[in-house]
């Protein structure tokens, strides 16, 4: 033990306490900082399913953009008439995509992303196939609904 | 300007005056074929003051909310007397300062101006040009219009491919999981605090170290301005740089009044991306390279290689003048020229393509 304390000098011993010190405020005033500029989680009610749009609003070959929860939702009527839904947010980088009547399937303006009338990524960078949703046709509304 | 500060005791009894009348009294610069490029970071320095300008003006109207921020800059626009033209000019000044910080910086890289002891002036120099484009970055979506809206969804994605903390910078950067007011909240303090004391402290050190320095000659070009008499910076380089700046203010003043920058429509988060979408010109080469980037390498996704791919190449740039240690011993340096060659050629040819290529089949 006095072994210890004579190896350690004065000088040096109050060195450490003074940079362990700074050290522990330092770490004392980042962390909450850091934790303050992470925004907090806010929680959203989960939607399940959700009116798209109307009955006959739509003329085959083409789509509009709906609001599911706080996400876009496309829906698309298909050539032959079908309704389809899928969630509007690119797999790439996250724009908004639409239903393009020319290409009769689905594009994202941002990179030149291209979707098939399944959702599934046909051309362009997106990786990955459109969430989609179940549509569903009651009376006069068309209820998107998310498959679990 | 001496005999000014001689009579006025009052200054030299608190600060050493004298030493600094003095400092630039003597303070030359060497001529020589390229010494040109030496009045592009006074170019830089003046277009950043013009953004500090206007910046302020266009604070007293501006309000950074999602509901009030669109409305505030037509504001501006509209009402206000010449408030379109305190806009114009803070956009277009923007555009020539990263331009002018551009050609600054691969000046300085070409005639190796880097290498020791000036090592850092290169460092914080880089820092500055990486500040530049965040300042384009963060102020691009202020006025909340559609193009800016996409622009800031897409780039702010684009971080969460940064391996393990891509998700949390990804809400440091939105204040949430979406872009959202929150987001223009924060990107506004970035813009107006955050960014500009960085901004500040850095180029109050680069700017010191070019002083202390002086002005570095081009390892070809030591001989030839051995043999002529320098130049002495007051009042010769100091006029020939105001010279410049004028030339530089009716360019920008032309600019703004011919070409007023648009303000387009409001943001809706529920509208699909409009055609044609497209980045700043600074990023447009990075832009147009993901495109070609394949969706799938191996197993990886292309677009996240790409992205590091570019990060890499940034921190490399940041290292140069430690990478390259011997810049006047041949060889080795001359691959960082090659190096620097084909970066520009890059940036120049896939800029031209984005603009030239159709976004369709
Ligand atoms: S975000 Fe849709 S293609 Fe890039």
């Amino acid at each position: 033990m006095s072994d210890f304390f004579s190896r350690l000098s004065r000088r040096s011993f109050l060195d450490y306490l003074l940079g362990g010190g700074l050290a522990a405020l330092a770490g004392a005033v980042l962390f909450p900082v850091l934790k303050y500029i992470m925004p907090p989680a806010i929680p959203q009610a989960v939607q399940n399913d959700v009116v798209a749009g109307k009955v006959g609003e739509l003329a085959p070959n083409s789509g509009k953009v709906f609001r599911f929860g706080n996400k876009p939702g496309l829906l698309v009527r298909t050539p032959a008439g079908d309704y389809r839904a899928f969630s509007a947010v690119c797999t790439h980088l996250q724009c908004t995509v639409q239903y393009r009547d020319d290409f009769k399937h689905i594009w994202c303006a941002c990179h030149n992303g291209h979707f098939d009338l399944t959702g599934r990524n046909i051309a362009g960078p997106p990786p990955r196939p459109l969430e989609e949703y179940r549509v569903e046709i009651r009376g006069e509304d068309v209820f998107a609904i998310r498959q679990s | 300007m001496s005999t000014i500060v001689a009579k006025s005791s009052f200054w030299r009894e608190r600060f050493p005056v004298d030493a600094v009348v003095h400092f630039f009294a003597r303070k030359t610069v060497p001529l020589h074929r390229h010494t040109i490029w030496y009045y592009l970071g006074g170019m830089t320095l003046f277009f950043f003051l013009i953004q500090v300008g206007t910046g302020v003006l266009l604070l007293l109207y501006y309000r950074p909310t999602a509901e009030a921020a669109f409305e505030s800059v037509q504001f501006i626009m509209t009402k206000v007397q010449f408030g379109w033209l305190i806009r114009s000019l803070h956009s277009w000044s923007a555009n020539l300062m990263v331009a002018a910080a551009m050609i600054h910086m691969f000046s300085v890289f070409f005639l190796k101006a880097y290498r020791k002891p000036r090592e850092i002036t290169w460092v914080s120099g880089v820092l500055l040009f990486f500040l530049a484009l965040a300042f384009g970055f963060t102020g691009y979506l202020l006025p909340w219009n559609t193009l800016a809206y996409f622009a800031t969804r897409v780039g702010t994605e684009i971080v969460s491919v940064v391996p393990v903390i891509g998700h949390e910078l990804l809400l440091f950067l939105r204040g949430g999981e979406d872009v959202t007011g929150a987001t223009l909240t924060r990107l506004f303090g970035f813009h107006v605090a955050v960014l500009p004391m960085l901004t500040t402290t850095l180029l109050v050190l680069h700017l010191l170290l070019v002083q202390v320095q002086g002005m570095s000659v081009p390892p070809g070009e030591e001989a030839r301005a051995v043999q002529r008499k320098p130049m002495p910076f007051f009042p010769y380089f100091l006029m020939r740089d105001l010279v410049g700046w004028l030339v530089a203010l009716g360019m920008l003043a032309a600019l703004a009044a011919l070409f007023p920058w648009e303000l387009g429509e409001k943001a809706d988060p529920f509208a699909p991306a409009p055609p044609g979408i497209k980045p700043e010109w600074y990023f447009l080469f990075m832009f147009q390279t993901l495109k070609y980037v394949p969706a799938k390498i191996l197993f990886l996704d292309g677009e996240v290689l790409g992205i590091l791919a570019f990060g890499l190449v940034g921190v490399f740039w940041l290292l140069v003048p430690f990478l390259d240690r011997h810049p006047e011993a041949g060889g080795r340096t001359r691959w960082f020229t090659v190096f620097g060659w084909l970066a520009l050629a890059f940036i120049v040819v896939m800029s031209l393509l984005a603009y030239v290529v159709p976004q369709t089949f």
